[in-house]
């Protein structure tokens, strides 16, 4: 007898799909948020799939802070115009020249908390009533505890002690005026997945995260890339090495791995051997140990 | 057995099956303790996170490193030391990709494990072997069984604490089997454990000689579950419409969805509901692949070859296995919401991909979900409260029992005023 078996990473696609039709099928104005990031990118590819032949129905947003390494947003116009989606493009400098938001001093200044206030004012100005991100459980221990379709009241917030029960694969995305939904089709996916996915499904992706050479500094043991946003100490002293990013974020916090990894089945292979998590490299974490849950709870990605 | 779970081998994971569980046990149970364990032993943990509960530990005064804290979440939670939501997490290994749902074990949070088991393949509950079965452990069997949970593995930990004794472990499975012959769950395990010394999580134990089973590692990578979707009913509840806006695919229609049930093939007859108009498939695609064959839970896009007129929350399936079709829908329910259910109330339901209205008609009775009687004079419905009861809908749905099929015998309730899902309902 025939056994009817799919492999693990076929069926969190098939989970994510589902995920992405409902939202095109309970909400009038969605949009998919777009850092230019692996996860991001591997939602918008799910997205395609949902919908193939017909194009992705949504636009896609991207939240700049201005900060961006060059090669994300090169590597966002070419992937846009290949889609043939709309982008929307939030500014943060924007909402600071507006005086919406102060920005920060010092060495360690980012623009990481500001896009906050840039993507509720983004969400708010193009009336979208879900946005689909590609935020995972497994990143940081308050995403643990988020669910796929998460409900935002009117001021963007979110409340994870008054989370609606999430059962089976019905997904309820019932609202009201002014509320909107937060979505997040990859929530069952590690970094692992992730990268096994988009190797099956040979996924493009931005050159940071393959092995280069760039001039980087280390602070508090991360690895920065040097760059003139980022001031640096006199004993912080650039050289030439070869890194790759495993995330992708704003040049501010975003922190680089020591790596020869130039092909998707190295960097597999490195992930498999990691020690750290992928988060390890970011400083916008390190900042408290509930950071992450207040950024959520004001209405961060 | 599998132990260097460490390096993943870059091919392998394209033969992965993925297995849900969930977690049940009471408090100080030591179920975030064996989890913790399992990720550890499993190594999972990075080495940042392992700093992070080292650190909290310490600052604790605790004397050992706390591996319960690996799976602590949100601040209200460390503060009073409890989980109060379902968490998910994940680990692998060669063989098989887990996703967790840790839910919390207070007599309050029934709902919550209702919605953890709601997904899973198998269900791990503990049990403290110096305590034996307790009120919860009723408790959570019957929910397992209740939400048609596959597989329930009984976990017997602190054995370390009661010398690692057989008859204590034989006493308790003893008393669980009595239990458990009163419901429906056909696959039960049960495993001698101790959590925080690691005896019989991912390696044997050296202590129990008696105990001839495998690790609970072995049994979760090796459980059978090819068989836990239904692959006999043809179901699929059509999600969305495809139509491209585009001159290269004029004329093409598809119909979107994931496949509930039974294995669906190009050139099959099949019967359209409501409306019980007969086509024949004539492609299932996922993107640019054509497929030979399609079963659950794959999503993919159905064409026809006629033309009718499907949109969705319709179901397509074959002509000779139809799902019941009806407005008057016997369910068992858990309430979950604070504000108890109103009798003779109006609410939403969601089924499959269908939306309608309901009227809770008649309350049968309520379960007691300790002792498992039944409760005919009490029909006061709150919070975490299971309870049988017919509901009256707007219109027709397509559904199976759900002990038959879990997607297509699964309601949710929702209050029209709040849009607070309030009630899970499964099928009778």
């Amino acid at each position: 007898m025939k056994a009817y078996n799919i492999t693990h990473l076929r069926e969190l696609e098939a989970e994510a799909i589902y995920v992405i039709r409902e939202v095109a099928s309970q909400f009038e104005n969605p949009a998919i948020l777009f850092s230019g990031g692996k996860d991001s990118i591997t939602v918008a590819h799910l997205a395609r799939k949902a919908f193939f032949p017909a194009k992705v129905p949504f636009p896609l947003v991207h939240i700049d802070t201005g900060h961006n390494f060059a090669e994300t947003i090169s590597f966002r116009d070419e992937y846009i115009r290949e889609l043939g989606a709309e982008l929307i493009v939030g500014s943060v400098q924007e909402s600071i020249d507006e005086g919406k938001v102060v920005e920060e001093k010092g060495y360690n200044a980012s623009r990481n908390a500001l896009q906050t206030v840039t993507l509720l004012d983004t969400i708010e100005a193009n009336k979208f009533d879900a946005c689909l991100g590609g935020a995972r459980r497994d990143e940081e221990k308050a995403r643990a505890k988020e669910r796929f379709f998460s409900h935002r009241d009117e001021f963007g917030q979110w409340d994870p002690k008054n989370q609606r029960p999430e059962l089976w694969n019905l997904f309820n995305g019932k609202k009201h005026f002014g509320e909107n939904f937060r979505v997040f089709p990859i929530s069952n996916w590690t970094e692992m997945d992730v990268w096994q996915y988009i190797l099956l499904e040979n996924i493009q992706l931005p050159s940071l995260y393959f092995a280069h050479e760039r001039e980087i500094f280390i602070r508090d043991n991360v690895i920065m890339a040097s760059n003139p946003l980022v001031p640096q100490r006199d004993t912080e002293v650039s050289v030439k090495k070869t890194i790759r990013f495993r995330t992708i974020g704003d040049m501010t916090c975003t922190g680089a791995v020591e790596s020869s990894a130039s092909t998707l089945e190295e960097i597999i292979e490195e992930v498999a051997a990691s020690r750290q998590t992928e988060r390890g490299t970011r400083s916008d974490d390190k900042r408290s140990e509930a950071a992450m849950e207040d950024r959520k709870k004001q209405g961060y990605f | 057995m599998t132990t260097d779970t460490s390096t993943q081998d870059t091919k392998g994971y394209l033969n992965m099956e993925l297995l849900r569980f969930t977690t049940a046990g009471s408090v100080d149970d030591g179920k975030s303790t064996l989890i913790g364990r399992l990720l550890y032993d499993s190594k999972s943990i990075f080495e940042d996170q392992y700093e992070a509960i080292e650190e909290s530990s310490k600052r604790k005064g605790d004397e050992h490193v706390n591996l319960a804290l690996l799976t602590d979440g949100l601040r209200a939670e460390r503060e009073q030391g409890i989980t109060i939501d379902v968490a998910y997490r994940y680990f692998a290994t060669p063989k098989r990709k887990f996703i967790i749902a840790d839910t919390p074990g207070h007599i309050q949070y029934t709902r919550n494990m209702v919605t953890g088991a709601s997904t899973a393949n198998l269900a791990l509950i503990l049990v403290d072997a110096r305590k034996g079965v307790v009120e919860q452990t009723y408790r959570h069997t019957f929910i397992a069984a209740l939400l048609g949970i596959p597989h329930v593995v009984f976990c017997i930990n602190k054995m370390d604490l009661v010398d690692y004794k057989e008859e204590t472990f034989n006493t308790i499975k003893d008393q669980v089997e009595a239990f458990a012959s009163k419901l429906e769950t056909k696959d039960i395990r049960f495993l001698p454990i101790s959590a925080l010394q690691g005896d019989n999580v991912v390696y044997e134990s050296e202590h129990m000689p008696w105990y001839k089973g495998g690790t609970l590692l072995y049994l979760l990578e090796t459980i059978h579950i090819g068989s836990d979707h239904n692959h006999i009913d043809c179901r699929f509840p059509v999600q969305q419409v495809i139509r491209p806006q585009s001159d290269k695919y004029h004329d093409f229609r598809g119909y979107a969805g994931r496949i509930a049930g039974g294995v669906f093939k190009p050139g099959d007859d099949v019967t359209v509901l409501p409306s019980g108009f007969s086509s024949k498939i004539q492609s299932i695609h996922t993107y640019t692949e054509e497929l030979s064959e399609a079963f659950a839970p794959m999503s993919v896009t159905i064409q026809l070859e006629d033309e009718i007129d499907i949109s969705r929350g319709d179901m397509i399936v074959r002509d000779n296995n139809r799902p019941h079709v009806g407005q008057d829908i016997d369910i068992m329910i858990c309430w979950m919401n604070e504000k108890p259910l109103v009798p003779n109330g109006k609410y939403a339901i969601q089924h499959t991909t269908n939306d309608a209205r309901c009227l809770v008609k008649n309350i049968h009775y309520k379960v007691d979900i300790n002792t498992l009687h039944r409760m005919e004079d009490d029909k006061s419905i709150k919070m975490n409260d299971i309870a049988r009861v017919t509901l009256r809908t707007t219109k027709p749905l397509f559904y199976d029992r759900y002990s038959r099929n879990r997607v297509t015998g699964s309601v949710i309730l929702i209050d029209e005023g709040t849009n607070e899902t309030v009630a899970a309902g499964m099928i009778i």
